[in-house]
């Protein structure tokens, strides 16, 4: 059985499932109950500085998209840092972690940008006896029109200065949170390592507007007869978040940077895929909000059964061995041809990979009278979209053809070497090849 | 005070009446909105899908239950009904596990087809809740044009052909139009009096008047017709049944299953319509289904079904055998009557086993017989009353693929017309197609 204990940033938790800052970890009460149902650890609800607490709206934070069956695919949410005054969470977070010393609690902050604010709060929360603390950079509405939050996270250098405080005030790991509201996640991670932080952790959520009320013409969630944009997550942003974790991962200045993936991890696999790209853990929140806290026993089962298969005796095995094949598109093999092949045993003749390939791709299926669908390799550019539209699972895949072997699209045979852009003919900048 | 099921003869009330208004409920009760949006989302919207083809109306299924997805059944609706008015009729009878739902690539990948006729039914049933009607007619074109016959073929003939800007008079025999929507099919097919409830949203298109109480050789003639109207269209189904040719089946208990089912839906009260204690129905098709189950359901304690040849030559669908099974409706195969018994009135029935060569049914030799204070034949029905002149193929009246017969200027479709299975969908596709020839051929 393998092991899935988890050491990140020298915390130890007995998994790398963590609950991520945000509603399910606003109190006691909450995260007692996500302990004892298995999570390995929490980062707490984003703290604000001492006095009045920060106010909530009174009407619904949240809005929703769904897939097939009503099946909640994308979460927003308008939703502030915690509204309980500093003191209650404290003194909180100080009994849990007395009584679960071998489950990471880190405190997620957010206090005005500047020194003081940072000087006051974090002897605070070192007493608490946390095992490290989450700098909020990354909550793209409301507290981000305070100068906090996002507003933060979008300036480098502010990043980068707020982690010194933190490392000045503070002994323990600094692990700074992202927002994914910018053009190149680089230059935010980047700030990060300079400012001394020991690990980063994304994606925050993403800003968007994620429906219409087309009767009021107003966006939800409504308040009233108004909507703003809230902070997207859940299952649709993961593919966004995977990208920036991979980017971080390997960019030579932050390779090696300790990363805590957070975005739209749902199940083991999500998990395996994330801790490939170079993650040490991940963070978990819309899937324990839709489905409460028992979804952590699939991902504990499920990420044992595929390590065990592989033989991975512990995260670190496998933590990463993804990123060496995240290159740059000039960098993909021009000589790697494949084709696509249907099954026909599987076909169950839905034809909507002949309706994608004929109106919107490269009219490489066939089509019978009798609705048999096959391939014409001398069309076939081997796009994937056919294998995508599928709605049986391996019916259609893409076979290599083999070096040697003719491409009867465009009358070559496949070359057994390796060839690229940087080399190609028709690229104007192209280098000889050595 | 209610009979039993030992009661014997054929009495009312062998069941307490609640338990018969249970029996005789919704067979597959309608949609709520999230199991109507939960079973659209199992469409996987085919290319050229086959459910499509397999529908004798050509509805756009993938775009209907599309439609349906995206919230919007009213416009769901507007696309089935555009090609089949009797959408709503057709969504609750037609034998959809032998016609779209047998082809869909879900019974393929999963043995469970999308249910398209429960979608249909509630696509159709939600527009057909609201206020109006949602076709409108054209501009008139001064053609008048007769229609024989109110049922399914008739009323979608009469409705394009109102659509399209003509006048039509329906000639109905009898006093309600719908004809076997409203006098045949079992009734929980049709509850609520949907049949009728469907015929008048139907003539709101407006153009159409129905003129009850006169049929061919009862008050109308063709030629009459013919110098009356600019068109004529036929539908008037098959009004003879077929004979077992055994001797006693003119004994009281021992008559025509669509004789019984049409009293049975016309029934106000169902607690008082009688059913024997022992029912033998003679024949395989749906109408042999359908008067056996409703015997049951009425309380009748046994009920056999006899059929001539094996299960698989069985004209009605499995699915229909297993909801006669279901019920308690015993199926009983290669057996055919010989005779029924009874000193005045039926007590039972002889059978004898059969065996099939080269195609033919022919007698072992070897009979039994059952108790059946009632016999229900349901072998087949004929033409019966058509005018004369009109060539026949087969049994039926001669038509070619836009509905024209052997005489000009005279259209025909539904049962009484060759071609295409005997069912409702079939009668409409029949009755709207052959609508549209008369238009271009009056229109030119």
């Amino acid at each position: 059985m393998a092991d899935l204990t988890t050491e990140f940033l020298g915390i130890k938790s007995p998994n790398p499932f963590w609950l991520a800052s945000a509603p399910p970890t606003d109190k006691e009460y909450n995260v007692r109950r996500a302990f004892e149902a298995g999570w390995g650890g929490v980062v707490w609800k984003t703290l604000g500085e001492e006095g009045p607490p920060v106010v909530n709206v009174n009407g619904p934070r949240y809005g929703a998209i769904f897939g097939a069956d009503r099946r909640l695919l994308g979460l927003n949410n308008i939703e502030l840092i915690t509204d309980r005054p500093l003191e209650v969470n404290l003194e909180e977070i100080t009994r849990v972690k007395k009584d679960y010393p071998d489950h990471a609690i880190i405190v997620s902050l957010m206090v005005p940008c500047e020194e003081q604010a940072w000087k006051d709060i974090l002897p605070k929360v070192e007493a608490t006896g946390a095992d490290g603390i989450e700098l909020n950079f990354g909550c793209p509405h409301g507290m981000a029109e305070r100068g906090m939050g996002s507003a933060v996270g979008q300036v480098p250098e502010y990043i980068q200065m707020v982690t010194e405080w933190c490392k000045k005030y503070y002994s323990k790991p600094v692990i700074v949170k992202l927002t994914p509201n910018i053009t190149d996640i680089r230059q935010p991670a980047r700030a990060a390592k300079n400012g001394g932080a020991d690990a980063v952790s994304l994606i925050n959520t993403i800003n968007s507007i994620v429906s219409v009320d087309l009767d009021i013409m107003a966006p939800n969630p409504t308040i009233g007869d108004k909507g703003t944009h809230g902070g997207y997550c859940g299952p649709a942003v993961k593919p966004i978040a995977m990208n920036m974790v991979a980017e971080i991962a390997r960019d030579p200045e932050t390779h090696g940077l300790p990363i805590s993936a957070i975005g739209g991890v749902t199940t083991w696999r999500d998990a395996a895929e994330f801790i490939s790209l170079g993650a040490g853990n991940v963070q978990v929140c819309t899937a324990a909000m839709t489905y409460g806290f028992k979804v952590v026993e699939e991902m504990i089962s499920g990420l044992s059964q595929w390590m065990d298969e592989k033989g991975h005796s512990s995260i670190a095995d496998f933590m990463g061995q993804a990123v060496p094949n995240v290159t740059d598109w000039q960098y993909l093999n021009l000589n790697y041809v494949a084709k696509a092949v249907i099954s026909q045993d599987d076909c169950i003749k839905c034809g909507r990979c002949f309706a994608a390939c004929e109106d919107t791709s490269h009219q490489a299926i066939e089509m019978s009278a009798d609705r048999v669908f096959t391939v014409k390799d001398d069309e076939c550019v081997a796009c994937n979209l056919c294998v995508n539209v599928c709605p049986v699972e391996d019916c259609i895949t893409l076979e290599q053809v083999a070096p040697g072997q003719l491409d009867e699209r465009t009358g070559d045979v496949v070359s057994e070497d390796y060839a690229n852009w940087t080399t190609h003919p028709n690229n104007p900048s192209a280098t000889a090849a050595e | 005070m209610a009979s039993s099921h030992q009661a014997s003869g054929v009495v009312a009330g062998r069941l307490p009446s609640q338990k018969i208004a249970e029996n005789f409920g919704d067979l597959h009760p309608a949609y709520t909105v999230h199991e109507a949006s939960v079973a659209a989302d199992r469409c996987y919207f085919c290319y050229d899908a086959p459910c499509m083809a397999a529908c004798p109306t050509s509805i756009d299924i993938p775009q209907f239950i599309r439609e349906i997805q995206t919230g919007n059944p009213e416009a769901a609706a507007r696309s089935i009904l555009k090609q089949n008015i009797l959408g709503g009729m057709c969504a609750r009878v037609c034998p959809t596990e032998t016609l779209c739902e047998e082809v869909c690539v879900r019974e393929t990948a999963e043995g469970k087809p999308v249910e398209i006729g429960r979608l249909q039914r509630y696509a159709t049933d939600t527009l057909m809740a609201k206020e109006g009607h949602p076709f409108s007619r054209a501009a008139s074109t001064g053609k008048r044009i007769a229609v024989v016959g109110a049922g399914p073929a008739g009323l979608a003939a009469a409705h394009r052909l109102a659509m399209l800007g003509h006048e039509v008079v329906i000639h109905e025999v009898k006093d309600k139009s719908g004809g076997l929507n409203e006098f045949g099919i079992a009734a929980y097919k049709s509850t609520n009096d949907f049949a009728a409830r469907e015929v008048d949203w139907l003539m709101q298109i407006g153009g159409i008047s129905t003129v009850h109480g006169k049929g061919l050789g009862g008050g109308l003639t063709l030629e009459g017709l013919k110098a009356d109207f600019d068109a004529v269209f036929l539908s008037i189904g098959l009004a003879g049944v077929n004979a077992l040719r055994a001797p006693g089946e003119d004994k009281n208990g021992a008559r025509d299953a669509v004789e019984f089912i049409s009293e049975l839906r016309q029934a106000s009260d169902l607690s008082k319509l009688a059913v024997a204690r022992n029912v033998v129905v003679i024949g395989g098709g749906m109408t042999a289904v359908d008067a056996a189950v409703q015997s049951k359901l009425l309380g009748a304690e046994n009920v056999t079904i006899a059929y001539r040849r094996g299960q698989e030559a069985m004209g009605a669908s499995r699915f229909e055998q297993d909801l006669a099974t279901s019920k308690g409706v015993k199926l009983m195969f290669n057996v055919m009557p010989v005779a029924v018994h009874g000193d005045g009135a039926a007590s039972e029935i002889e059978l004898e086993y059969t065996k099939i060569e080269d195609g033919r049914v022919s007698g072992t030799g070897e009979t039994f017989r059952l108790a059946a204070e009632q016999v229900f034949k349901a072998i087949g029905q004929n033409l019966e009353g058509q005018p004369e002149g009109l060539a026949l193929e087969g049994r039926k009246i001669k038509v070619d693929d836009a509905g024209r017969t052997s005489v000009s200027g005279v259209w025909a479709g539904g049962d009484c017309a060759s071609g295409g299975e005997d069912l409702t969908v079939t009668a409409v596709a029949e009755g709207r197609d052959s609508a549209i020839d008369i238009h271009s051929s009056l229109m030119g």
